[in-house]
């Protein structure tokens, strides 16, 4: 079996903007994607991730700016002689065409000599184990196989960066998990400059090294996906990724100790470096505060008074809606059998670890 | 016995009683004629003499290799006239679209033998074009001669079976098909012969072996052209001078079944396991692009050479009908309304005979394709799906083919107070037309049923409403938009219904348009009235058409408000 191991090249993207009509889908977009990186275009519909995906590729629009792969600006250059691969949210296999053609086809177009043409897709189809579904037609094949044959069918070509339009999205929910590993593998194994394109963050967190955060045409954030989930850079992101309690108010510095204050007047003492003073968010996660009896666990810091508002039992948690002044501020209770449980009404006390609490910039 | 068990019993006895329907006057005539051909006319022993007797009889011979001559050029001119025109609406942002759409239907609104003498008055011999091309080059062109003229008219009047298909099956495949190959090295004709041509094959071919059938079984534009040596004419000609124990007529009869048995076979073979309608979630269409100005005038410059083509039927009949003299000239003498009178005194039984039948018809139809969607869809009974393939079965058989199989079925049938036989009776007519129109009414009714889902039906059950007041109240209000189009388009269809009817025909008071125009037709003076009354055909199938788009334009926005929405989004 020949091995598929193309040279994985970078992917640099300068001051993107596109539009379709009147409307602006990407607006200055600058991206640096490395070398054998999995990179994910994570943001919700509408966002321009699919859009940025296709300029890449060569569809659409000619956007401004300009795209590099490896060092060569393909800005305007046709689709058909980028050499990027393309992976398709519908897969789009063809229906006249058995598996082993729709995996040859690539081959063929590029005058590759026949007899080198059927050892490299043997091999192909051997890397995703079909090859003994090589002469059946797609429509015979399971959503899961489909999957892999598109997948196969982009491979094979040896493309110089590999583009994954939403895969995932027609599969069901256990064979996304099962299918999003095997990518994840494959890349690994091929060490092929790899760029996914979902809406889906658990997606995004489980295989990728980097994600870009897209809304609205413009780039949110840019980083691993824990960095982008502990620091976050602004509202937007804070509350795609997980929950978030979001409170506006103004950081205060005084002599000895800096607080937040919000604008119903609570109090919050950050022990946070680098903080500038004047006007924010303050964000953290339900998971960064444990809930008490009032005046049960008597602590310098954070103690915020509240009102339990609402209940949901989750299983493995309990998510409360604590009333704090005029803020509802989500808390997560890990459960166990026999643990004492809040119920509406119940006055408490919530614990706020400081350390946890980011300031956003307002 | 409980109510539900007596909502089945229903449903069991409408079913029995529209197969019995069927069976009396769709399948006995069929077998009867299959049966009568391969009958020695002597003896009555079954023998395959007629067959033997009908090769070695040069006329037939020729015939039969004339109309697969005749439908295999039609299938050919209609390709080369619709092909150019379905690629330009899918594959360029082009604003002649709406003019290719108009393209598809106005045919359509035509029975081809009506517009065939204006069409000999145009392109013939003697016509205006041949005339014009005479005068400046000195040459003529045989547009109209023998058999050219069947396939030019059958071409003109037949293309917009493969305009639509093909055009359908172009808009149905996914830009995503064509992206990846894109992605994949594949660019320009190497994109095309791969991907989109294999893509689109099977609408192209159902389109075509449709026209191959329809040109096939013809009877009309054949007999106004004077073209005898064809099957579908042999058979009527056979059967009206010899008499309806000629077995030729038989022999002739299972040979057109045969042949449109095959056509559809192909058309289901192309159509078999290739849903190739591949648009998916986030796709659409293929991609379009904008023309360079010099391809904008060489498109526009071919469709409205095409379009003249098209309209040359109507725009011939319009002259003829207001023409006082046209003959050897490139257009009428004077123009004058006295055809129209002379219609409106004496022809006025056919045009209400016309409405009387076409609208039974159409009104047995939907009852019928209601009731028969309904039993398919939305019953548990036992060989329910035969009701449908039966109905459907009707397509496959010739117009002259059920007409000989009336005469000779029901000649010995008399109905009692009349005291005639059931086959010279008008009403053998609407029979006629309610059989051959039953399949495009079913259809219609099927989709209706489909948009409607079954939980609406449960939620009025379930609020207690009984089967039969379910059907009444929820199922037939709901799917009414395919039902109106069903009667519209059985209606429209059926107006113009020319060969099975001339069969059927047994007095001249009793005679549809369609006869009417036939008759007037066979004489050099008969031609303007002949041509007027084609004009009222016209208008009377273009209103119903019209009728009927925005009857079924109006459905669709009420019933999916939603949808409208949803694609403006994408």
């Amino acid at each position: 079996m020949t091995d598929i191991r193309p040279e994985a090249v970078g992917v640099t993207i300068e001051d993107v903007s596109l539009s379709f009509g009147t409307t602006q889908v990407l607006k200055g977009v600058s991206l640096t994607i490395e070398p054998g990186e999995f990179f994910t275009f994570l943001g919700p519909s509408g966002s321009g991730k699919s859009t940025l995906l296709r300029a890449i590729a060569g569809f659409g629009p000619v956007p401004g700016g300009s795209i590099l792969i490896g060092g060569d600006d393909v800005t305007h250059l046709a689709p058909w002689h980028r050499n990027v691969g393309m992976v398709f949210q519908s897969y789009a296999l063809w229906p006249h065409m058995t598996v082993r053609k729709n995996v040859a086809f690539g081959l063929e177009e590029r005058k590759i000599p026949a007899r080198d043409i059927r050892g490299r897709v043997d091999a192909a189809l051997g890397l995703i184990g079909l090859l003994d579904l090589a002469d059946r037609r797609p429509s015979q094949l399971s959503g899961g196989q489909q999957q892999r044959v598109a997948l196969a069918r982009t491979i094979v070509v040896e493309p110089r960066v590999l583009l994954l339009d939403e895969p995932l999205s027609n599969l069901d929910a256990n064979l996304r998990i099962q299918m999003r590993r095997e990518i994840l593998e494959l890349q690994r194994k091929l060490k092929l400059t790899t760029i996914f394109v979902t809406h889906d963050q658990e997606e995004a967190n489980t295989t990728s090294d980097r994600i870009a955060l897209l809304n609205d045409g413009v780039i949110q954030q840019v980083g691993s996906p824990m960095e982008l989930y502990d620091n976050p850079a602004n509202r937007f992101v804070a509350d795609f990724l997980g929950t978030a309690n979001l409170i506006d108010g103004r950081v205060e510095k005084g002599q000895d100790k800096i607080t937040f204050q919000a604008d119903d007047g609570t109090l919050i003492p950050l022990n946070g470096t680098g903080v500038e003073a004047g006007p924010g968010t303050a964000m953290f996660r339900p998971q960064d505060l444990t809930i008490r009896n009032p005046g049960e666990d008597a602590d310098d810091g954070a103690v915020l008074p509240g009102r339990v508002q609402h209940r949901e039992f989750l299983g493995s948690l309990i998510r409360y809606a604590i009333r704090v002044g005029d803020n509802v501020i989500l808390v997560d209770d890990s459960h166990q059998a026999g643990r004492p449980v809040f119920d509406v009404g119940d006055d408490v006390a919530l614990r706020l670890a400081v350390d946890q609490v980011r300031i956003l910039a307002g | 016995m409980n109510s539900f068990s007596r909502s089945q019993w229903g449903a069991g006895g409408l079913a029995l009683l529209i197969g019995l329907f069927l069976f009396v006057f769709l399948i006995v005539p069929v077998v009867k004629v299959v049966y009568v051909a391969f009958q020695d006319p002597n003896t009555g022993a079954l023998t395959l003499i007629n067959f033997v007797d009908f090769f070695n009889t040069s006329l037939f011979r020729e015939s039969f290799l004339n109309s697969i001559y005749v439908a295999g050029g039609a299938v050919l001119l209609a390709s080369l006239i619709s092909i150019p025109l379905a690629y330009f609406t899918t594959r360029f942002n082009f604003g002649g679209a709406v003019l290719i759409q108009t393209l598809g239907i106005v045919p359509l609104i035509m029975p081809p033998f009506v517009g065939a003498v204006a069409m000999l008055l145009l392109f013939g011999e003697n016509g205006s074009v041949n005339l014009l091309i005479d005068e400046w080059f000195g040459f003529t062109i045989p547009f109209m001669e023998g058999l050219n003229g069947v396939i030019l008219v059958e071409a003109i009047h037949y293309f917009p079976f493969i305009l639509i298909n093909l055009s359908a099956a172009l808009l149905n495949i996914d830009s995503a098909m064509e992206e990846s190959a894109q992605n994949l090295g594949a660019s320009g004709t190497r994109l095309f012969r791969r991907i989109v041509f294999p893509l689109a094959m099977p609408g192209y071919v159902a389109g075509a072996s449709l026209v191959f059938l329809k040109v096939f079984d013809d009877l009309g534009t054949p007999l106004l052209l004077n073209i005898n040596n064809m099957l579908a004419p042999q058979a009527y000609l056979r059967i009206s001078s010899i008499g309806i124990s000629d077995p030729m007529g038989y022999v002739i009869s299972v040979i057109l079944v045969v042949f449109s048995l095959f056509s559809l076979w192909v058309s289901f073979l192309a159509l078999k396991n290739k849903d190739y309608a591949t648009v998916q979630k986030g796709g659409g269409g293929l991609m379009k692009r904008d023309l360079r100005p010099w391809e904008k005038i060489g498109c526009y410059a071919v469709i409205i050479l095409i379009l003249l083509m098209v309209l040359s039927p109507h725009i011939g009949l319009a002259l003829l009908s207001f023409g006082t003299v046209w003959s050897y000239s490139v257009l009428p003498d004077a123009y004058t309304f006295v055809h129209y009178g002379n219609v409106f005194r004496t022809a006025t039984q056919y045009i209400s005979n016309t409405l009387l039948y076409a609208g039974l018809a159409a009104l047995i139809d939907v009852v019928l394709g209601t009731a028969i969607a309904y039993i398919v869809w939305r019953t548990g009974l036992i060989g329910r799906k035969w009701l449908d393939y039966i109905a459907m079965g009707a397509v496959a058989v010739p117009g002259v083919v059920l007409g000989i199989g009336y005469l000779r079925t029901f000649v010995e049938f008399n109905v009692p107070i009349i005291d005639k036989p059931l086959s010279s009776w008008w009403v053998i007519i609407v029979i006629a037309l309610v059989i051959r129109r039953l399949p495009y009414a079913l259809r219609a009714c099927m989709a209706g049923l489909q948009q409607v889902s079954i939980m609406l039906e449960e939620a009025a059950e379930n609020l207690g409403a009984t089967k039969t007041r379910t059907v009444r109240r929820i199922v037939v209000p709901l799917m009414s938009g395919g039902i109106m189009a069903g009667f519209i388009i059985s209606f429209a269809t059926a107006s113009v219904e020319l060969s099975a009817t001339i069969m059927l025909v047994s007095a001249e008071s009793d005679a549809p348009l369609a006869y009417g125009i036939y008759e007037f037709m066979q004489s050099a003076a008969g031609r303007g009235p002949g041509a007027a009354l084609g004009i009222v055909a016209v208008l009377i199938v273009g209103i119903a058409t019209y009728i009927s788009h925005r009857v079924i334009k109006r459905r669709e926005k009420e019933l999916a408000p939603g949808v409208a929405v949803a694609a403006q989004g994408v």
